[in-house]
Order: structure tokens, then sequence, then C-alpha cells
């Protein structure tokens, strides 16, 4: 088995309403993979599956082989299956230094301890100013989250993923809500992540799904509707009626 | 037998009247998500104003619990408007301190009124002796506040499910912005269910003042009962409320009866188990 | 903003530094001010005393609430625990002061350890009468356990033996208090480095959002009981503390009302910070001495008063009015001050 990362079967319903349904995906290490589909497609609930954020009705979840569809989501995340959140998750109070700081700490099992100091650790500094350098957040890096722009923000998010040396990276869309001026410093930092990582990236801004993808899925109404080439995308005929006319409705009413 | 009867009846009229007074609070609770620790207060002021009328100016216990409803509600329109508003989905940390506040406060007030004096509240003829049910003879009172309690969860049930107005709670509940949209009038919905939770607390605070007796301190002796048992029914639940009421009654009356040596103890472990196997309570709505 | 020529490097932090002096010169403000008390108020020694045990409390519930988002009104529960284990300790013949502390931080962590084992399993209102609860049954079972506890009475008698065999604890309280000063003193520089570790770091992350913490691949509860096990020591130290200065155990001090008004003190000081726990309970502490001494229910309307005028108009409390109109006083950790 080639595959780094697999789901086969996924399922799950929110009483009666199927949001994920029977969704089989798979991919290799080093894939650049798009996720795309309509409002509402179950593309965030199927991240939240795949990272154990919520548990589904049936299907499983394999990494590198091995089961982890029993695990909770610290674990997974310590086997190497790292998310971002469509709305950032950031602690407004701390600086991008601190929380990549804190990242890098956890993922080397420090974080909880008392006896160490927090600021000033010389060989973790280095490697956040790493991460901070490559996303470019270097200028705001003491500044407190709060008081940052939002596509800095949204970088941050992605400085995150990278500090916890993810295997399997879901993104989920990482440009969301950013004004189109920032847009290529995210293109940019996308570009830039590790080449063996596997990478699915969901997002509504198909120009950047078209320059980013090798391979496009796509969701609608839970289910996977179609699977191929983002040249194949736009000129099929199914997804032009189930996703791309409603995502010129969607977007024109967003 | 006699005993396990008198304590089923004894537990059951106690329960009954904690139901009257928390049921409100859980509606706030539940549906409005204020936690509201100064509840108890506004079923202690109820209590002074029935107490006044009934005892000092000689009026009859029907006309009191009307004065005493009408009084409260009209006493807390200010602190709504004024204090409540301003902590309407603010953190649930902010909400106890505020309440805890207006607790205090009011407290405070009264003593320096009143006095620390326990205050009575005569019952009228009817109700102060005992009735021949059959098989028992029980205090009328005891009776009453039963079927004060029973009346008031059908009727609330009533009006929740059954009624128009019921309709646009749950709607404001479900969501609050959509309601808006919709052309329900949220801030009035909330302002009535407010009404409403303080006119039940008032009602509890004066029917229920045999077994929760009227003093400055009442408002803090008995928040942590209040709070346990919306918790432990499930807030904004009426049957968890009736349940939560019943349960934690028999376990209180049946301890005071059978080991009064060991006070609330059994109470509080109760409580700390039910909760922890039920952190929503008995029929707390998944968040 | 120095944007300038560090687009790729990031300036040697200079904060650890200057964070380090603002420390220094807030203990030695501490330390001052605990001096000036002894000078200033001889006859009040038992008073100060007794607030610097509070003071105690108050930071243990700045540790769990300030620092970790967990509300508790219970928290009396583990202050009650230290001044208990402390007192039979006692009454039983062991009589070090420092052994009698150590007992107390012990008896604390422990208490803590369950309190926490119990209150993180549920969240919200749940939470917060879980901790109601727990401090409830803590109160009736010392009621109950009157062979040791004294029940109703109260623990007394307590004969403490000199701290290191020289100092005798005096009428004045003389020796008491400066005991109690300098073990606050200590407690506020170990805090101080608990909440500034990595540690710290990850409860102020879970305060804010658990499930970013989550999704960072770091476990919540392991990280909360821990901050409930050194909480719970430290306010059973402040409780041995007030065992040993006053030679009495009574039941208040495993009361709901101990716990809510030590809350109060907290929040009127401004919650997540070390300091306005500590000013927050001197202010609230001198405040009742004065007013409570002319009528208690004058005391309670105010603390009321003064509950609302805080959730209203200075939701950080005083200290963080102090950053407001101090902006040179930022916490902000971010540094570039
Ligand atoms: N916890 C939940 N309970 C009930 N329904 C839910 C829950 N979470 C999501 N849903 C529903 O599942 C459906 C899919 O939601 P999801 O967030 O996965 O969509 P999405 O594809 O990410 O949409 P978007 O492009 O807007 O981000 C929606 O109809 C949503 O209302
Ligand atoms: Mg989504």
């Amino acid at each position: 088995m080639s595959d780094l990362f697999r789901v086969e079967g996924l399922s799950k319903s929110f009483g009666g309403l199927a949001v994920s349904r029977n969704i089989s995906l798979a991919m290799p290490a080093g894939e650049r993979l798009a996720l795309i589909g309509p409002n509402g497609a179950g593309k965030t609930t199927f991240v939240n599956l795949v990272t154990g954020q919520i548990r589904p009705s049936a299907g499983r979840v394999v990494l590198n082989g091995e089961d982890v569809t029993e695990l909770g989501a610290v674990r997974r995340v310590r086997q190497g299956l790292v998310r971002t959140f469509q709305v950032t998750r950031l602690f407004s109070d701390m600086t991008p230094e601190e929380h990549i700081t804190l990242t890098i700490l956890q993922r080397e099992g420090k974080a909880a301890r008392i006896l160490a100091r927090f600021h000033g650790n010389s060989e973790v500094a280095e490697e956040v100013e790493g991460i901070l350098g490559t996303l470019g957040l270097i200028e705001v890096a003491r500044r407190r989250v709060g008081e940052i722009a939002y596509g800095q923000q949204r970088l941050l998010e992605i400085g995150i993923a990278l500090a916890l040396k993810p295997k399997v990276l879901l993104l989920d869309e990482p440009a969301a809500g950013v004004p189109s001026s920032e847009t290529p410093r995210i293109e940019q930092a996308l570009e830039r992540l590790p080449p063996s990582l596997a990478v699915l990236m969901i997002e509504h801004d198909m120009d950047l799904v078209f320059r980013f993808a090798k391979r496009v899925v796509v969701l609608a109404a839970g289910e996977i509707i179609f699977e191929g080439l983002p040249s194949e995308v736009a000129a099929n005929a199914k997804v032009r009626e189930a996703y791309l006319g409603n995502y010129a409705n969607a977007r024109s009413v967003a | 037998m006699q005993t396990i009867l008198s304590i089923g009846i004894d537990a059951f009229a106690y329960g009954m009247a904690l139901f009257i007074i928390c049921i409100g609070l859980s509606l706030t609770m539940g549906l409005m998500r204020v936690v509201n620790l100064a509840h108890g207060a506004f079923a202690m002021i109820a209590g002074y104003i029935a107490s006044y009328a009934a005892r000092d100016l000689g009026l009859g216990y029907a006309i009191a619990i009307f004065l005493a409803i009408i009084g409260t509600i009209i006493l807390s329109i200010p602190l709504e408007r004024f204090l409540f508003r301003r902590i309407y989905g603010s953190s649930e940390l902010t909400q106890v301190l505020m309440t805890i506040g207006i607790t205090f406060c009011v407290i405070g007030i009264t003593n320096y009124f009143f006095g620390p004096t326990l205050k009575t509240i005569p019952l009228p003829e009817s109700l102060a002796q005992p009735v021949d049910v059959g098989f028992k003879t029980i205090a009328a009172h005891r009776l009453f506040v039963m079927t004060c309690g029973l009346v008031v969860a059908a009727g609330l049930w009533y009006l929740i499910e059954r009624t128009a107005f019921g309709i646009r709670l749950r709607a404001t509940v479900d969501n609050a912005a959509m309601a808006d949209a919709l052309g329900v009038r949220t801030q009035v919905v909330y302002a009535v269910s407010f009404a409403i939770a303080i006119g039940l607390a008032a009602f509890g605070g004066v029917v229920g003042a045999e077994f929760l007796p009227i003093e400055p301190y009442y408002a803090l002796r008995y928040m942590v009962t209040f709070l346990v048992v919306v918790s432990v029914g499930g807030a904004g639940s009426i049957l968890g409320a009736v349940i939560a009421c019943l349960v934690l009654g028999a376990v209180d009356t049946t301890g005071r009866y059978l080991m009064p040596e060991f006070g609330n103890f059994f109470f509080y472990a109760a409580v700390i188990a039910i909760v922890c196997i039920f952190p929503r309570g008995f029929f707390g709505k998944a968040q | 903003m120095p944007t300038m020529a560090q687009t790729e490097k990031l300036a040697a932090a200079p904060i650890p530094g200057s964070r380090a002096v603002r420390d220094v010169v807030g203990v030695i403000l501490i330390i001052a001010a605990g001096l000036a008390g002894f000078w200033l108020f001889p006859d009040n020694l038992a008073l100060l005393t007794r607030v610097i045990a509070v003071a105690l409390l108050v930071l243990s519930i700045d540790l769990v609430v300030g620092y970790c988002g967990v509300a508790t009104l219970g928290q009396a529960a583990l202050f009650g625990a230290g001044a208990y284990a402390a007192g039979i300790a006692c009454v039983n013949g062991v009589t070090e002061p420092l052994t009698l502390i150590l007992i107390g931080a012990v008896a604390g962590a422990v208490a803590g350890l369950l309190m926490g084992t119990i209150m993180l399993r549920a969240h919200g209102l749940a939470q917060l009468v879980l901790s109601i609860a727990i401090v409830q049954l803590f109160h009736e079972a010392a009621n109950k356990a009157s062979a040791y506890t004294g029940g109703s009475d109260g623990l007394a008698g307590l004969m403490v033996g000199p701290l290191f065999g020289v100092f005798e604890f005096d009428l004045w309280g003389q020796t008491a208090y400066l005991f109690g000063l300098a073990l606050l003193v200590v407690i506020f520089i170990v805090l101080k480095f608990v909440v500034s570790s990595p540690f710290g770091m990850l409860c102020r992350g879970i305060k804010e959002d658990p499930i970013r913490i989550g999704a960072m691949g770091a476990f919540v509860f392991p990280v909360l009981l821990k901050m409930f096990v050194i909480s719970g020591a430290v306010a059973g130290i402040g409780g041995a503390l007030a065992a040993i200065s006053t030679q009495v155990v009574g039941l208040d001090s495993l009361s709901f009302e101990l716990s809510a008004n030590a809350l109060v003190m907290l929040v009127l000081g401004g919650l997540g910070s070390l300091y306005g726990a500590l000013v927050g309970t001197v202010i609230f502490m001198g405040f009742e001495h004065v007013v409570s001494a002319i009528n208690p229910f004058h005391w309670m309307t105010m603390v009321g008063a003064l509950l609302i005028a805080v959730v209203l108009a200075a939701p950080g409390g005083l200290s963080g009015l102090a950053d407001r109109v101090l902006p040179s006083r930022q916490r902000n950790r971010g540094g570039r001050a």
C-alpha cells in the first residue's frame, strides 16, 4: 500500500441529515489535492471526521497503514494528521512568536513543563524564526494576534500546522476572508510547503485551486461526485450542474 | 410504613415548592442562557411583600400572593432593563458575578429595612388544618403546594408547547437573529419570559415559605439548592425540573428524617453523583 | 513599527530581561508594602496575617479561574483542607510550623486533585454547581467528623512550636505575620515562574480555546488537573497559615461564602494577574474591616454594588483599569514595549 493516507466509506449524519455519505479517498505522500464543493456540501465536516473532532457513523481513517479511527483528535495530531480551521482559532492575546513556540514545545513534549522557560529558549527560537520567516510573519512576530491583519492570521494558522511537522495537512479554506491583495502571500506560503507533505486543500477560489492542485475531488451533498484532473473539472457536466452552477449562485449571495 | 408515607408526602410537597421556585430559573437559564443567581432574591422579596400584606395589613392569603407576584415583577422591571440586559450573552462568570452582586445588595438592603428576623406569612384557616385523605391526614397546606406545583407544570407546558407565544419563545431560543428576521420581537419575548420567571419565583417564594422560611439570607442560603435543581434537571426542561425537584426533595427529606446528624451530606453527595453521570442534567439539551 | 531590515530575522528577544526587571520591582514592592503594614499597624497584625492567608486563597483561585478559565465557587474546600490537615496534625503533636505548612500544602494538593477530577468532567453551569457541591460536601463532612475537627465548635487549642526552633509565635502575632509574609513572597515568586512557563502558556491557551489546543496535539485534561493540584497546594498553604496564626480552625474556612468572597476579591483586583489577586484581597479586606465594624449588612450591600460596578464598568478589575490608564504597564506579553 503506497498510500500515506486513506479514508474508507466515511459517513456521518446529524440527526436525519446525512452530511457525509460513504466517502472514500486516498492520498500518497507529496500529493496536492483540492476538495471543492458548494456551501454546506460537507467539506468541513469531512475534515472534522478525518481529524477526529467528530466521530463518524461509519467508515475508517487510515494513516500510514494504521487505523486511527478509534483515536481521539489529539492522538491523530501526534500521528501527523493536522488541520487548519476555516475560521481562524488563535489566541488573541498571544503573539505569533508565542503561538509557534508553544506549538513546537508541544510537539517536543515539553509544553506542560513548569520548570522551564517559555521565552528566550534558543533552540526553539531558531525554528520559530524559520517558520515565521517562510510565512513572512517576522515583522509582526511580537504583535498581539488580535492586532494583526486577517491575512496574517490565516498564515499563522498554517504556521501552527507546519510547526507540528505533519504528514498529512488539511487546509480548510486557507484564503477565506482574506482580501485579494493578500492572497498572493498565502499562495506563496502554499507553494513553499514541504514537498513530501500530503496536502488536502478546501478552497472556493477556483484560480487558486487550479494553480495549486494536481487532483481535484468534488463533494456535493456529502457525496463525492467527481475525482480527476483540474483541467477536467470545468468540463465535467455533472460538476458544472451540481457545483459550479451553485457555486456561482453561492458567490453572488456571499 | 407510616414513616415512609410521611417522608413521601413531605418530600413530594417540598419538591413541588422547590419546583415552583426553580422552574423560573430553569427557564431563564435554558431559554435565555442567563445564570441568574439572584433568582432566590426575587422569591424572598415576594415573601416579604406577602408577609407585610397578610400579617401587617391583614389582607387575605390569595390577595397577599397576588400582591407579592405583581410587586416583585414591578420591582424586577428596572433590574431587567438596566442590569440583566447588560449580561445577556456574556460569559458565565460575568453573569455569576453580576447576579451575586445583586443578591448581596438585596440581602443588605432587606436587612437594613426589615431586620434579621424570620417573616411569617399567616395561612388562612382552610390551609392551616389537616385534611383526611382516606389513608392518612395531611396538612392542607401541603396538599395546596402539591396542587400548585402540578398546575404550574401543566400550565407552563401548555404555554410553551401549545400557544403562539410559546412558538415565538422557542423560535427565539433556537435562533434569535432568525426569529428577529421573521418578525418576532425578541426583546419583548425576553422581557415577557423574564417576567414570567420572576412571577413564578415570587409565587413559589410565598407558597413555599413553610419549607424555605423567609429571612434576609434566603437568597444566599438557597442559592445553591436552586442552582443544583436546575443543573440536575437540565436547564430549560420542565420535566427535568420536576424530576430533579422530586429526586432531590426525596434525598433531602429522607436524609433529614433518617440521619439528621449528617445534615446535607447526602444531598450534596447525590448532587455530585448525578451531575457527574448526567453532565447536562436529566433532560438538558445537547449544546 | 520596526519594519526595517529584519524581514527574515527575529531580533534577539529583549522581553525576558525587561520582564524580569518588572517582576523584581513587583516583588520588592510587595515586601515593602508588607513591612510597611508591620510598622504601621502593629495592633492589627492578626488581621494582616489573615489577609495574607486569604491572599493565598485568592491567588489559588486566580490560577484556576484567571489562567485556565475554569469558573469555581468552591475553592475554599482546598483552603479548608489545608487548614484542617494542619490543625489536626498540630493537635496530634506535630508542632513544627514548616512541617505544618507542608502538611497543609499536601492536603490542599490532594483535595485539588480530587476536586479537579470531579469538576473537569463537566462544563459550564454543571461545573460551577459541582464546585459548590464539593465545598458544601467538605463542609458537611467536617461538621460531621467532629471527633477530629471539633465540628461546629471548631478545632481549637493548636499549640504551634517555635519557628526554626527559635522564634516563638508571640501574642502580638509578629512572628506569624512575618512568617506569613515570607511565605507569600516565596509563593508569589514561584507562581510567577509557573504562569510564565510553557505550562502557564498552555493554560492560557486552554482558557481561550481548548479545541485549538487539542488541534495542536496537547491534551487539555491533564494540564488543567495539574493546575488544580498546584492551586490546591497554594490554597492549602493559605489554610495552614490561617490555622497556625489563629490557633483555631473553624467551619467557615470550608464555606461557600468564603469561596464566593475570595472570587469577588479576585475579580475586584483583576482576573489573570497575580498582582491583581493581591491588590484585590488587600482592598476588599481592608474595606470589610472598616465597614463591617459599622454594620455588616452595609458591607454586603457595598460588596454587591461593587461587584455590579466592576462587571459594568471595569471587567478587567483594578489591574485592568491600571492597564488602561498606564499603557506602560501593559501586561501585553508581546513585548515591543
Ligand atoms: N454539528 C452539526 N449539527 C448539525 N448539522 C451540522 C453540524 N455541523 C454541520 N452541519 C451541517 O452539515 C452540513 C455541512 O456542513 P459543512 O460545514 O461541513 O459544510 P462545508 O462544505 O464546509 O460548507 P462551507 O463551504 O460553507 O464551509 C451543513 O448543512 C451544516 O448545516
Ligand atoms: Mg466549511
